[in-house]
Formats: C-alpha cells, structure tokens, sequence
C-alpha cells in the first residue's frame, strides 16, 4: 500500500503534458537572462543619459529662468546627488513600474509609452506584413529564375529599398501617391474631420474604428496608414526578399531537391514545400529581425508622414535631455526584442520538429 | 508551366492593392494648421514659457493689459479697464474691465488678476522672474498685489521703474488673469492647480482649450459670451507636423489652411502658386554671435570689429534667409522704444584685414563656432566661415543639437557662438538686461546674461543700462537705449547679424490670421474661410 514520494510526484506530473512541461522549463529559464537584460539596458541608457553634454534642468526651465529656479529644479531632479544613487533610486521606482513623469508631455511616461507605442505597433505591422507578403515570393521568384530577367528585376528592386534613403522614399511616395496622384490621404493618421469620433479603447485607430463600427473612419485611417506602411513594407520587403533568395539558391542546389524532382514531384511542391520549409526558421529570424528593426527605427517615417509613434518620442525626448521619456521608450523596445525573440523560439519548435 | 503560373499569380495577387480617393478640403468655420508644436510642456499661463505655448496662451486668456500690434508703443487694457501710476511711483492702480466672464460662467473681478499674480510669483516657474524683478517673492506678494474691492487690483512695486517697463511686463502671458474659484477646485498639495491647469484652462479669452495632445495636436473653440470682438471662426486644430516639406505638401493638397514653418526652400517652392498666399511679421528675435572674451583672440577689440566687417549681411538675407530674417545690427529689435535702426558694417574685407593687422594678427587665426544642426544655423554658419577665411579666419564648425549647444554656451566654453534670441516682453529693458549688464564675471556669477556667457565684463555699461529702466520720461529714455546700443554695437562681442520675420502660407480662401510682434500676439480671432 505504501507509496514513494517521487511515484506521487510523477503521477501528478502526468496531468502537464511534456511539452508543456518543457516550454515551462525553458521560460523559466529564460527569467533571469530577461531581467539582467533589462537591468542592462536601463543601466547604459542611464549612464549614457547622464553623461550627455546637456543639461536636463534646461528641458524643463528654459534658458531665461533665474538662477534659483534652476536651483530647485536642479535639486528636485536629483541631479545632486552622485550617479549610482540616482540610477538607485530610479531602478527601485521602476521595479513597481513607476518611471516618472516626462517633462515633455508633462504625464507619466507610462501613460505617454501607452499613447504612442500602438501607433508604432500599427505601423510596424502593416510594414512588416507587406514585406513578407511581396518579399517572400520575390525571393522565391528570383531564386527559381536565378540568373535571368527576374532574378535581376528583384534584386534591383531590393537594392533601391536597401539603399534609398528611407526619408526620401517617404517624400517621394507622399508627392506622388497623396499630392500628384491623390490616391492616398496625406499625413497623420486621420483626417481632421474623423479625429476624436471614436472611442481608444486598443489605440491603434483602424481596429478601434472596426470595434465602434464607424466603417468611414476605418477606411480615413487606412487610407493614411498604407502609404508609410508602404514605404516600411518597400524597405523590409528588400531585406526579405534578398535573404529568402540566398536561402533558396543554397536549397535548390541540394541533392534532396534532385531527388524530389527525379521521383516525379510536381516542381510547384518541390519549391514551395520542401524548399521553402527547409528554410523556415532561418526565414523567421529575418522577419523578426525586420519587425524588430521596424518597431525601433521608424523616427524618419513617422516623422515625415507625422505619425505619433514610439520613435519619435524617443528621439525628442533625447534631444531634450528629458531622461525618463527616453529611459522608458527605450525599454518598452528592449523588451518588445525579447517578446520577439520567446516567438520566434516557440516558432522554431512548431515549423521544425529538431528544435523540439 | 504550371508552377510558373502559379509562382507569377502569387506575385501578383500580392501586388495588387486596393486604394481609395481622397477628397481633399478642411471643413467649413474650422481652421487647421500644421506647425511643430512639440515645444509645448504647460499650458498654465505661470509656467509656460514656449512659442507655441504663448500662441495658445495668447488666443485662450486675457491679460490686464496689451497692446496695440501695429504700434507697441500704444499700451492698453484689457481685463483693466483703465489704469494709473500714483505720483510716489511705486503704487500701481487698474479699475477692471465690468462684465467679464471667465468661460465657466464665474465673474471676472480684481481677486482674480491679484491671485494670478500672487500665484505666478509663488510658483515662481520659468518666466516668474518677469514679476518677481519688480521685488515681489512669495512672502511680500499677498501683500503688495492686492485687490481694494472687486473692480480695483492695487500693486505696489519696491522701487520706482519706468511705468512702460512694468506694464509691458503685465502684457506677457505670465501675467493673463486665471479663474481664480476654477483653479482652486482643481489645486492639489498646494500646487496652485499647477498639474491641473499645464493641460486644462481657466480664462476668459476669444478661444476655450478644448483639448491637448502633447506632439499630436491642439484645439480650440470659440468662446461664444467672450466680452470682446468674437472669433469669426469656430474652431482650431493645430496639427503637430514636424517636417516643412510635409508641411508645404498638406498645404498644396488643400487638407491644411495654414502652413506655419515653411523653411526657405519651400517658401520658394510654392511662390508661383496662385491658390497660396505667403503673409510675413517682423518678429522681435535677433539672430547673432557672441565671441567668448576667454578667447584671447577674440578678446582683442580690432579683432572684435574685424569680425563684425566680415560677414556678408546681404547676400546671406538674400540668398540663405529668403525673407525669414532681415539685416539689423543693434540689440534692440525694430518696434522697440530706442530701436537703434542703423546698419554701420557691410561685408568690407580690406577693412577687415587692416583691424586684424592692427591687433597683431595680419594673416588671421583660428577658431571654432559651435553651430545646432540644423536650418538655418549650419547655413550660416557656412557662409561665415566662407567669408571669413576671405581675410585668413580659419573657422572651424562644431554642429550638436540645441540642447548640446546651449549647455556648452552657458557653461562659457565655447569660442564662437551662432544662435538667436528673442524678448520676453515688449520693454527695451528685456534685451537690454541681458546683452548690456554682466554682474559678476567670475565663473561663479549667478546671472547668466548674454554679456556674461561671453564673459564681456562691463561694470560702466551695466550701471548705465540699470540708469536707463529707471528714467521716467520716455523720450529721455529712449535716448538712453539708443546711446548704449551704439557704444554696444561698436565695442561689444556681439555681431548682431539679423532680425527675424515669421512666414505663415495659407490656402488663398483663407485670411485674418494676426502675425503680432511677439508669438503669444499671433491671433486667430479674424481667420475666415471663403
């Protein structure tokens, strides 16, 4: 009748299954590498904060105040006191999710990273849908056709994405698509007639729009939004597409790609099946890293097409030495990485059973 | 060929996208605007010291007194009715205007006008020192600016001024009259509804804040019981658009009715374009250099009037500045009592030459001028550095971004410094105070005024400048002012180079909008629309 303790601890384990079991093991595991991650970063960008030749009491006082207004707004910044003990002080608020008031905006920058990361999310979506939806096909395409006339066309197309300046391709696009052609609305991301008729309740416009029902303030939004979703797209879609070609190239040349083709296999399944899902988890670290690249280094974009977005919050705030806005923007980034990054992890596992 | 098909159908499908026409249009009896304002930190008249910040603060409250835009030297009230200085000089006396009421509905009287000052001067935030050089400080105030009944608001200063001096200082926005019963629902910890009132209003002006969005937009209404002429529009949007190219292409489209910072390149671009109208204001912002006295170079006085022959004024306003600034080389702005309006230096590098020779330095030497990096300092400062090494000046740029720049020129340890600066309020003593009195020039001097950030120790012109806000008599004054200015533009480590002049494009439909001498008098209230 008697019963190890191990035989009931493995009989109540039974009830998880194994996979789960595992997944939870990794992330467990991956705990403590995502907190020094964090402390890290929010180490550097403090440090690097502080020691930037500008003053952060200017942002806040102005040139003209008088000596004791500098004074008190000096002390009340803690500026006084030596660097370790202000990031101390910082790190400890920040653990309960207190990261201080922007000067900028004047609200907490919690609320501030609320507003203006959705509209960097919207973004960066859209781009990185359209450029996997052109690019991967592209890649394919001109993998296929390696050395001849479509090969050429893509990689052209890819290189001026690569290597015109993404602000000049914004520009371009706007006087083209929006003023020449009239095709798209301009910038923004509503016209000013839709502006505050509905409700934020995810703050990204489209779905909050399709949520209320308002169905002409959902099309205002996406007629704004395709265009710098376009112009990241364009830009995303050239990495993508040149990435899935060189996977595809070394594919095609392997001897299990001959022999599919030698027992007969339709030459579409060969390419689309075994070929691209050879190269899947590679193909999903560069999409990620797009999406990711998208997510943080969008400042032009939004700031030609004056989209409200993370990365020009970002860079203001820098510019004006306003440290929390930067400190908080810059970790909402860091840990979209890592949320990126566990995805993709839990990708791999499910396009290729190795990873398991 | 099947798979090609189907390869090519993939490709295809992907490139096909819907679009939809736009109608472009602003709607009827709303304006909109496209301007950078991510300036804006406060809308709260006792802490808002930004452009953009005093535009809104302009349009939405009510001051005691103002001004007329075409003639500054024409001072009026506003929330006062009338006003008096008693014979002592120091007593100050304003009966208020009857009938004014705030926009929530609460009768503006003299408690009001003596808590918003009494208030600006507690808070004492970026510009109290407007108030607080008369000697008020938050002991003193309650009992200095107090109102005798409802209509009649006493203030009594600590030493006898130029009456100009203190009213115009009542005409900037720190002075505007807050709803006091409004304010005081809404103050929390003592704050003197400071949190509340950075993005909410209490006034009684033409407009009401509907709303802010920092870096997004703001909006105003018409305030339909304002006591004075109505806005003849309803509303307001100004959009926060940062890029001027993206600026010029709304407006071209017609989805803006006003582009607000058209750079040079776009004002050019959209010139021929009958369907836009450019409008222009003298504003009071000097564009200049301050050459750091530590610099044993450019302490020298020949080298200092050297450097002033050295800079071609005219082909930079004409071929960089494009009607944005206009050639004026003294410290007080044009429209300033004792404007000194003359313009000695022209581009002279014979002349130039023979002063450096004179200092000892015939075949130049070498400097560094920190610049921000962007229009129109870097293209100046190209031009000067052009120009300069015409008579062996070899400059050096340092570009940095504005806070970078700031910091280093406050700190004294720049050699040559490009910037602009712009008055507080409309009384000479505002430029005066700052480019002609040094205190202390030690490193440990506590006012840090433009003489002293180019650690030009002037203990005469000081004392003479102190004399000049004291004189009573405005046409003695004036002579003052202008009598400084001259000895200032010939002797001082300033080269004040250019004034500016703001440019607003407008769709042809639409006009009334007031470009006034200072920002917070760009006013909305006339715009109409076709």
């Amino acid at each position: 009748m008697s019963q190890s303790p191990q035989a009931t601890g493995t009989r109540a384990g039974g009830g998880i299954p194994p996979g789960l079991l595992l997944f939870g093991r990794g992330v467990l595991r991956v705990i403590p590498v995502i907190a020094i991650t964090i402390f890290g970063l929010l180490l550097v960008t403090f440090v690097i904060g502080r020691f930037m030749p500008q003053d952060p009491v200017l942002a806040i006082v102005g040139d003209r105040a008088t000596a004791e207004v500098y004074q008190r707004v000096y002390l009340e910044l803690g500026l006084d006191q030596p660097i370790w003990t202000q990031f101390w002080i910082y790190a400890k608020k920040a653990m309960v999710g207190d990261f201080g008031i922007s000067v900028l905006t004047t609200k907490p920058v919690i609320e501030d990273v609320g507003r203006y990361f959705p509209a960097t999310l919207e973004l960066a979506t859209s781009g990185t849908f359209i450029g996997v939806l052109f690019g991967v096909p592209a890649g394919v395409l001109a993998a296929v056709y390696q050395g001849r006339w479509p090969d050429y066309v893509v990689r052209f197309v890819g290189l001026l994405g690569y290597s015109a300046p993404v602000f000049w391709l914004s520009l371009m696009g706007l006087l083209i698509f929006y003023a020449n052609l009239g095709w798209v609305s301009g910038p923004g991301r509503l016209d000013v007639g839709y502006q505050d008729l509905v409700d934020e309740v995810t703050k990204v416009v489209i779905i909050d729009a399709i949520i209320a029902g308002e169905w002409e303030v959902a099309a205002n939004a996406f007629s704004h939004l395709i265009l710098p979703a376009t112009v990241l797209g364009y830009y995303s879609m050239a990495y993508i597409s040149r990435m899935t070609r060189s996977f595809m190239v070394e594919q095609l040349r392997s001897e299990y790609i001959t022999t599919a083709r030698v027992k007969g296999m339709s030459e579409a399944k060969v390419i689309w099946r075994h070929a691209l899902g050879n190269i899947a988890v590679p193909l999903i670290t560069v999409i990620a890293l797009s999406y990711a690249n998208l997510l943080e280094g969008s400042v032009l974009t939004e700031t030609v097409f004056a989209w409200p977005g993370l990365g020009q919050y970002i860079t203001s705030s820098l510019l004006n030495a306003d440290m929390n806005a930067v400190l908080g923007g810059t970790l909402v980034v860091g840990v979209t990485f890592i949320v990126i990054n566990i995805f993709c992890d839990i990708l791999y596992r499910l396009v290729d059973p190795r990873a398991k | 060929m099947r798979f090609n098909a189907a390869l090519f159908a993939s490709a295809l499908l992907a490139g096909v996208a819907s679009v939809t026409m736009v109608q472009a249009a602003t709607p009827k009896d709303v304006i909109v605007m496209a301007k950078q304002i991510d300036d804006i930190i406060s809308l709260d008249p006792a802490e808002s010291f930004e452009f953009s910040g005093s535009e809104v603060l302009g349009n939405v409250y009510d001051r005691l007194l103002t001004f007329d835009y075409n003639d500054v030297s024409k001072i009026k009230g506003e929330a006062a009715e009338s006003f008096a200085v008693a014979e002592d000089g120091l007593t100050y006396i304003f009966k208020m205007r009857k009938g004014v009421k705030f926009q929530s509905g609460n009768t503006m009287t003299a408690e009001d006008a003596a808590y918003s000052i009494q208030r600006a001067v507690t808070l004492n935030k970026s510009p109290g020192f407007i108030l607080t050089q008369f000697g008020f400080n938050k002991d003193n105030v309650s009992d200095r600016v107090r109102a005798q009944d409802a209509d009649t608001l006493i203030i009594r200063l600590d030493k006898p001024v130029a009456p100009t001096f203190f009213f115009y200082c009542l005409t900037a926005t720190v002075a505007s009259v807050v709803d006091s019963k409004l304010v005081k629902e809404n103050a929390k910890d003592g704050d003197f509804g400071n949190a509340w009132l950075k993005t909410n209003s209490a006034a009684s002006g033409p407009y009401k804040l509907v709303s802010w969005k920092a870096k997004e937009n703001y909006t105003l209404a018409a305030n339909a019981t304002y006591w004075g002429d109505k806005a003849k529009n309803k509303r307001v949007i100004v959009q926060h658009i940062p890029e001027a190219a993206t600026q010029r292409l709304l407006l071209e489209k017609g989805d803006i009715d006003y582009a607000r910072n058209l750079e040079k390149d776009q004002i050019t671009g959209i010139s021929g374009n009958k369907e836009i109208n450019i409008q222009s204001g003298v504003k009071g912002s000097l564009m200049y250099l301050g050459l750091n006295q530590k610099n044993a170079n450019l302490a020298k006085p020949e080298v200092r009037e050297a450097l002033k022959y050295l800079v071609d004024y005219q082909s930079i306003e004409t071929n960089l500045l494009k009607g944005t600034y206009q050639t004026h080389q003294a410290f007080l702005p044009k429209g300033f009592l004792g404007a000194l309006n003359d313009t000695p230096y022209k581009y002279d590098v014979a002349k130039a030459k023979d002063l450096l020779a004179k200092a000892g330095l015939p075949n130049g030497f070498s400097v560094t001028m920190d610049v921000r990096n962007v229009s129109p300092w870097q293209d100046v400062a190209q031009a000067i550095q052009a120009s300069w090494a015409a008579a062996g000046v070899k400059l050096e740029l340092v570009p940095g971004d504005g806070g970078q720049v700031l910091t280093k020129y406050r700190a004294r340890s720049h050699d040559i410094y490009i910037g602009n600066w712009g008055p507080d309020y409309q009384d000479p003593h505002t430029n005066a105070e700052t480019f002609a009195i040094n205190y202390d020039n030690s490193d440990a001097g506590k006012t840090k005024t433009l003489a002293w950030r180019n650690s030009w120790d002037i203990p005469e012109m000081t004392k003479q400048t102190l004399a000049a806000v004291l004189e009573r008599d405005a046409g003695k004054r004036a002579a003052l002012y202008t009598e400084i200015q001259k000895e200032h533009q010939k002797t001082s480590p300033f080269v004040v180079m250019f004034q500016q002049t703001e440019v607003a494009a407008s769709r042809s439909n639409v006009s009334g909008f007031i470009i006034g001498p200072s920002f917070d008098n760009n006013i909305y209230t006339n715009i109409v629309k076709k």
